[in-house]
């Protein structure tokens, strides 16, 4: 009886060992400094405790899509052309449906060499149909690869979001794929200092395109609609500028550009602000790509003298005159200031995005409110402690004790498996604490009331103490698990700080599982093996 | 104590708070279209949360919202806490965007408009806290927020038919529900808002209610297999009186530390800890008021239906 008794107070000691362990790791000295730097590593502070910021961003995959399908409509053209093929028109007729082109208005007599032209090219992405006497083939990208590309745009943009968060100097940055499959990236930036360094990262967030100019600027949209003889072609869309006019005005006027972009995204390599060797300006110089920079001269060499338009976010940026054939190694001239010159190079070396990323949601937490709430946080929880502590001593007399160094194993257990899983502890999850104490003592109450009316009904002192505990122990375990289930439940529903509150109950009432039945028990148990004959519980 | 005798109170005592609370959330329906004040996370929308230098005006804050164009912009003194007792802090709130583009806009603007219109030294470290929530992601949250309850009531229904009896799993939801209710119509009547945190609060009181109302259960079951010679409603009053203390103690404790919460523990976790506050309160009273009663009334439904059975002893519990 002994034996096995010291066994437990052995286990107990080793768990007590193992969860110092986890919530100190080895710290450098045992000063009150070091103690909490230890800490500190182990447990990490969640964002409403350590300030910082929180986004959820969306990735516009369609971007990606349209940008695919705009590029391959430009190819078939060309294809067609070399092949000496009439045709009215390649476009995509509708713009909800972006992987679907058509290709109308081939005479019969070329059909079957256009079909077999458009399947020897491009049946790998597009499943190709169509020809005879109708003379137009339609081609549907196939459904497999639109969700490869989607995929690869998300993963795309998660490197260059980690680039940027990197270039910033945040430490431990959360990124990474969020949701259901929605294609959202959470963002999580602990310790950013104040809210304006997150704008960096969400401005640069914008897709980068040029386009080549077919008319403009026009006035307003009804000017720009007219100048294309009343309707909208398929291949040319509008966007909208506002910039500096001749004569220093702001105005916002409209372009109409080519829908296919001559070069976008990530076909920008870098982009540094420079000056103008001729001109004494300051001009954005910028490198494309090998493979950009072939489509580039093709294109420049053949429109000298024509606009192209830098667009980004579904606006025009700069409208630029081409002066000469340009591979991948190029200038953006025009009357910068300082900062517009740097803004533009960044904004060309950040919008190396494959698609665009859209704000859904966006929580900053400044360092002094998370400061605030760790000090409010810390306070309700020792006066919780103590008040419970006391109460506990007072009604119970000497049990109280055993109840009160269960709670606070309870305490060290709990602390101890956060930091040995690396935990988060936000400011609900030190709600969670506070929960775990007063529920968990409950435990101890039910085997106390247990033992007290054991002892009213004349039992002796160790057969009172093993009724107690047995008879409590169902109802134990009913409560804890029901409360456990609808923690779980919070967990898997709930967002970061309600899984720290989730994640705190649990683990504080299964630690409670040891430490009221257990760990009561053998205190008990040390107490009874000492008592005289005929001593009473002190409950 | 015969507590069953006082039942026609406890009904009264909760039909009087439910139908209150009722009755504010419809007035709320009917005044901001939900019946409850919701937080950024479910309506969508910018909250901004700003500490000035000194006492803020608000008066001249939504002048300087409205001099810059902002309409719609709400204006709200922070109250002072126990330990912020010169708090100084106001939160700015627009309501939700319907394009989810110009979501940054709004807090771009709300800096603009105090920088200029109000005073020119604001700047980013006057920002305590900054919510901005697309109406994308405030539905997502609502349906979350929605299923999670439902799942946990299922849960422990599921729980308890299989732990005890279907009508002990029935009559706990039911209490489960009061208790619910009660505390979301407290919410309504003092016109405090719902975000994420108040969710989280609310299913973990739904737990709480589940802890007490099994304890009661329990005992019942026990003091049903040992004395198959009572009545059911004795059978329920002296349970109810011998975990009495128990209830008293658990329910005391837990109480004081969840107030130790809501006084200190600042205002980030207010709503979250007055929750909880209401809801011990409730979740113990509803234990003994509602869920005990309607066992016994069950019995006494079918009994005058002429299946006479005493409620029989709940399935052996293992372990």
């Amino acid at each position: 009886m002994k034996k096995n008794l010291n066994n437990k107070i052995l286990l107990i000691v080793v768990v007590l060992a193992v969860c110092v362990y986890g919530i100190f790791g080895v710290p450098s000295g045992f000063t009150g400094k070091a103690l909490m730097e230890a800490m500190t590593k182990r447990i990490h502070l969640g964002l409403d405790l350590r300030g910082g910021a929180h986004l959820i961003l969306q990735v516009k995959v369609e971007e990606a899509v349209n940008a695919e399908t705009d590029n391959t409509v430009a190819l078939i053209k060309q294809e067609l052309n070399t092949a000496n093929v009439n045709y009215s028109q390649v476009y995509k007729p509708d713009p909800a449906k972006a992987t679907l082109i058509k290709v109308e208005g081939v005479p019969a007599d070329k059909a079957s060499d256009a079909r077999l032209m458009l399947e020897s090219k491009y049946t790998n992405e597009y499943d190709v149909a169509g020809g005879d006497q109708t003379g137009s083939f339609t081609l549907t990208m196939k459904p497999l690869l639109v969700t490869a590309l989607e995929k690869k745009t998300v993963s795309q943009a998660i490197e260059a979001i980690r680039d940027r968060v990197d270039a910033l100097g945040i430490s431990e940055p959360q990124i990474q794929e969020y949701g259901l499959g929605d294609y959202q990236v959470l963002v999580d930036l602990p310790g950013v200092e104040n809210e304006s360094q997150i704008e960096s990262i969400i401005q640069g967030t914008n897709r980068l395109e040029i386009h080549a100019v077919v008319g403009g600027p026009y006035k307003d949209e009804q000017e720009a609609v007219a100048s294309q003889g009343g309707s909208i072609p398929a291949d040319v869309e509008l966007k909208k500028f506002s910039g500096m006019m001749e004569g220093g005005s702001m105005a916002e006027s409209v372009y109409v550009l080519q829908r296919a972009s001559i070069v976008a995204g990530n076909d920008f390599r870098s982009a540094d602000p420079g000056i103008n060797s001729n001109t004494g300006q300051r001009e954005v110089e910028f490198t494309l790509t090998n493979e950009a920079g072939d489509r580039f001269y093709d294109y420049t060499s053949k429109n000298v003298g024509r606009n192209m338009a830098v667009v980004m976010n579904d606006r025009v940026r700069e409208v630029a005159v081409i002066k000469g054939a340009i591979r991948d190694r190029g200038e953006i001239e025009g009357a910068f200031t300082p900062e517009e010159v740097q803004a533009l190079s960044k904004l060309l070396r950040t919008g190396a995005l494959p698609a665009s990323l859209q704000q859904l949601e966006k929580r900053f937490v400044g360092a002094s409110l998370g400061t605030d709430s760790i000090r409010q946080g810390i306070t309700a929880a020792i006066v919780g402690i103590l008040v419970v502590m006391a109460f506990m001593l007072i009604y119970y007399r000497g049990s109280g004790i055993n109840a009160d160094l269960a709670l606070i194993l309870n305490l060290v257990i709990l602390l101890g498996f956060m930091g040995a899983f690396g935990a988060t502890l936000t400011l609900p999850g030190i709600a969670g604490v506070i929960l775990t104490i007063g529920m968990g003592v409950d435990s101890n109450v039910l085997i106390f009331e247990r033992i007290r009316e054991e002892v009213r009904a004349g039992k002796v002192p160790a057969s009172a103490v093993d009724q107690g505990f047995a008879h409590a122990w169902v109802t134990i375990v009913d409560t804890h698990v029901t409360t456990i289930v609808s923690a779980a439940i919070l967990f898997i529903f709930g967002s970061g700080p309600v899984k720290g509150f989730a994640t705190t109950l649990t683990v504080g009432l299964i630690a409670n599982l040891f430490t009221a039945v257990f760990v009561s028990r053998v205190i008990f148990d040390a107490h009874l093996n000492k008592m005289k004959p005929g001593e009473l519980v002190s409950i | 104590m015969d507590w069953l005798r006082l039942k026609w109170y406890f009904l009264a005592f909760s039909m009087i708070f439910s139908v209150a609370g009722l009755i504010s959330m419809g007035a709320h329906m009917r005044s901001i279209g939900s019946p409850v004040p919701l937080g950024v996370d479910f309506k969508g929308g910018t909250q901004v949360q700003m500490q000035f230098d000194q006492t803020p005006d608000t008066n001249r804050i939504r002048q300087a919202m409205s001099a810059a164009g902002i309409r719609d912009a709400s204006i709200q003194n922070i109250e002072k806490t126990v330990d912020q007792p010169n708090g100084n802090e106001v939160l700015i709130s627009l309501p939700e965007q319907q394009d989810e583009s110009s979501l940054d806009a709004g807090r771009q603007q709300i800096m603009d408009a105090l920088q200029k219109h109000y005073d020119s030294t604001i700047g980013p470290s006057n920002v305590r806290n900054v919510q901005v929530v697309g109406p994308t992601v405030g539905k997502q949250l609502e349906k979350q927020a929605l299923l999670a309850t439902l799942y946990s009531m299922a849960g422990m229904l599921i729980y308890l038919w299989f732990r005890f009896q279907l009508i002990y799993g029935v009559a706990a939801v039911v209490a489960c529900f009061h208790d619910t209710l009660i505390t979301v119509g407290a919410f309504a009547l003092l016109n405090k808002e719902i975000s994420l945190t108040v969710i989280a609060a609310i299913l973990t009181l739904v737990g709480y209610s589940m802890n007490d109302t099994i304890v009661v259960f329990d005992r019942i079951r026990e003091n049903l297999r040992l004395s198959r010679r009572e009545s059911l409603p004795d059978v329920v009053n002296r349970s109810i009186n011998q975990t009495l203390s128990r209830t008293v103690l658990t329910s005391g404790l837990t109480f004081l530390t969840v107030l130790s919460l809501f006084i200190f523990g600042g205002q980030v976790l207010n709503g979250f800890s007055f929750a909880l506050v209401v809801g011990i309160l409730i979740g113990t009273y509803s234990s003994i008021a509602i869920a005990a009663p309607m066992l016994v009334a069950w019995q006494e439904w079918r009994t005058r239906r002429g299946k006479v059975t005493v409620l029989p002893a709940a399935k052996r519990p293992r372990g």
